[in-house]
């Protein structure tokens, strides 16, 4: 297992900017979830540490090696693609020990380690099948004992599940997460899918038009998102965002917005400095805090109903304010929801995230790290 | 279903047509097997009474004709091998490299394969495989073949190799594998169809085709088949029948062969990888 260090890297292809110039460092058994919409540079930045795109400028180190020129095949990395790439011509066995191949293993040798990897992927009796002659899961499996097989420094993963269905993917995702507790492999993992990157990594990249936004552990992406894009990425459904006009009443601050009122939040130097400037903020609040309350309610969010949608274990309740805003809460409880028309729901201060009017997160007063 | 009265008659006519289009075509090659047994064979269709292989015996006499099918098969082959593998690794480097222009490339490529085996071209050939010295070889036929044909099987290949995946070579090199080993152990099994494709297609053209064979060599003992399917004429220019059914049935055994084979061997697919 290594490291892996992105200095200053730029990927341009033609006057497109793939990845403009991010710096970052993945510490020796850390697995990383490179996160972003399609086009943000995820994939790219992954390619360049597998070497399969050289860095237009910048350089990329693999432990105490500067690979940025050095070829895929001297890299000593292991990476799972997302159409899995298994050679169709071959069957699993020679699929999954491929890389000995190369290596000069003999032919007994690598069956055999490939026979071991494949039994605790639990496809060891499927060894003599063709790649077309096995389901999606399982030669998703296979994929991951192709990577498995030989030893590496650092495992690549370009949304290896994002092929399979639900049952699957979260079935994958455990094993995947299994597997980092059970080695500590050094892991780079892109995807889309918020929920994986949350559940695998040890800490989020969430990147944006080539640049990343915020690196933080998920539970500082969750609960202190850098700035409105990531609080909107992140989540499932997403962080409610309400642009609020803001005053400052005695020593608490009030935000007001149609069919919203919030009188119980405290004062920052940072909101003083967002109001000083006349601006705007935007209120954030994700559905899982806010619980069904009254109109006169101290931090209360109000609408007409859009939705009520019946999760099992929990309610989603959308709702519309008055200026056309949707409002999503995610309900816990049993209680049926009013099918009345008009629905009111509270959140406790501590709860909300601020915004200013560039989008970036006002921090609270002597803010502790999580 | 039931069919109104005007629509079974169109339907009725619909089939009457097609049978007749089919039998148009069927005819040359029912001519194709019966004559070739008949001793008294002429342009009409007969069926043989009796039976004879007398007309194969005599063919297989002529010595000009028969060294016309090993000749044949030497150019055919010769070119075959020449164009599979030059096509195979100019459409891989035209589809997976960066090259600025590449499909101008290929474009141009594809303009010029009918021009260069063509009619019009032979003059400038005649003069370069002269001037080379090759004239009356073996390999001048070849290169002129392949350098016809290259073009366009480059061409077919390229838009093979383009719809393959390019994750294939790219998960082998992440393995530990050179480019090269990549492209022999990963890519060429799976472009493999693409390339049983254009060996066939080339073998077919090379096979048939008389032109260039009759211009660029002058010794009997070099003439392929097509060339030498002449010696069944008479002098005054009229066709053996019974002979040129014998030869011809003979001169197109190969190809039906080499469809049989590749059809039993890997099927004409013309698809490559796994569907994801």
């Amino acid at each position: 297992m290594a490291s892996v260090e992105f200095q200053n890297v730029t990927k341009t292809f033609g006057t497109f900017n793939a990845v403009s110039d991010i710096s970052f460092k993945v510490a020796d058994g850390e697995f990383i979830c490179l996160l972003g919409p399609s086009g943000c540079g995820k994939t790219t930045s992954l390619r360049m540490i597998a070497g399969l795109e050289t860095p237009s400028s910048g350089k990329i180190m693999i432990g105490p090696d500067d690979v940025t020129h050095l070829h895929p095949k001297d890299r000593q990395i292991s990476m799972v693609f997302q159409d899995y790439a298994l050679y169709p011509h071959m069957n699993l066995a020679d699929n999954i020990a491929y890389p000995l191949k190369v290596r000069g293993e003999s032919v007994e040798k690598r069956h055999k380690r490939a026979k071991e990897v494949a039994d605790v992927l639990k496809i060891g009796d499927l060894l003599n099948r063709l790649p077309s002659q096995i389901s999606g899961g399982q030669q998703q499996r296979t994929s991951l004992a192709r990577a498995l097989v030989y030893p590496s420094r650092v495992y690549l993963f370009d949304e290896p599940l994002s092929n399979l269905d639900a049952k699957l993917r979260l079935e994958a995702r455990g094993f995947l997460n299994h597997l980092q507790r059970d080695m500590g492999m050094t892991a780079v993992y892109v995807t889309h899918d918020q929920a994986e990157a949350m559940a695998l990594a040890t800490r989020i990249a969430v990147m944006d038009r080539g640049r990343i936004v915020q690196f933080a552990p998920p539970i500082e992406i969750y609960r202190r998102p850098a700035t409105t894009f990531v609080a909107n990425f992140v989540g499932n459904p997403p962080m409610n965002m309400i642009p609020v006009e803001g005053t400052i009443e005695g020593e608490r601050l009030q935000l007001r917005a149609h069919g919203v009122l919030v009188r119980d939040l405290p004062i920052s130097s940072g909101i003083k400095a967002a109001l000083g400037k006349g601006a705007g903020l935007t209120l954030g609040v994700r559905p899982e805090h806010l619980s069904m309350g009254t109109i006169n309610d101290v931090n209360m969010v109000s609408g007409k109903l859009f939705a009520n949608e019946n999760m099992g274990p929990e309610k989603l309740v959308t709702f519309e304010r008055q200026d056309g805003g949707r409002v999503t809460a995610r309900i816990f409880t049993d209680d049926a929801v009013e099918t009345s028309e008009n629905v009111a729901f509270t959140f406790d201060g501590a709860h909300a995230t601020l915004f200013d009017a560039e989008g970036n997160r006002i921090p609270a007063d002597g803010e502790m790290p999580l | 279903m039931r069919l109104s009265f005007p629509q079974l008659l169109a339907r009725i006519g619909f089939s009457a047509l097609a049978a007749i289009i089919g039998i148009l075509f069927a005819l040359p090659l029912i001519w194709f097997i019966f004559a070739p047994f008949n001793a008294r064979a002429e342009l009409g269709i007969a069926i043989p009474d009796p039976w004879t292989l007398q007309n194969f015996l005599t063919v297989f006499g002529n010595g000009f004709a028969m060294r016309g099918l090993l000749n044949s098969l030497i150019q055919s082959v010769g070119g075959v091998i020449l164009v599979a593998a030059a096509a195979t690794l100019a459409a891989y480097a035209l589809s997976r490299s960066s090259i600025p222009g590449k499909s101008i490339v290929t474009y141009v490529l594809l303009l010029f394969s009918s021009v260069v085996s063509g009619t019009a071209a032979m003059v400038p050939i005649f003069l370069i495989v002269s001037s080379v010295g090759l004239m009356d070889t073996h390999i001048a036929v070849i290169l002129v073949f392949a350098g016809g044909l290259l073009p366009t099987a480059m061409f077919i290949l390229r838009d093979f190799i383009d719809g393959i995946p390019k994750t294939y070579e790219e998960s082998a090199m992440v393995a530990g594998a050179s480019p090269v080993q990549a492209f022999f152990d990963v890519a060429l099994p799976v472009i493999r169809p693409g390339i049983v494709v254009v060996v066939v297609w080339a073998f077919v053209n090379i096979w048939g085709s008389f032109l260039i064979p009759f211009i660029l060599l002058r010794s009997d003992d070099l003439m392929p088949s097509s060339v030498a399917i002449y010696s069944f004429y008479s002098e005054a220019g009229t066709p053996i029948v019974t002979l040129l059914a014998a030869y011809s049935l003979i001169y197109s055994l190969p190809v039906v062969a080499l469809y049989l084979f590749v059809s039993w061997k890997f099927g004409f697919r013309f698809f490559g990888g796994i569907k994801a």
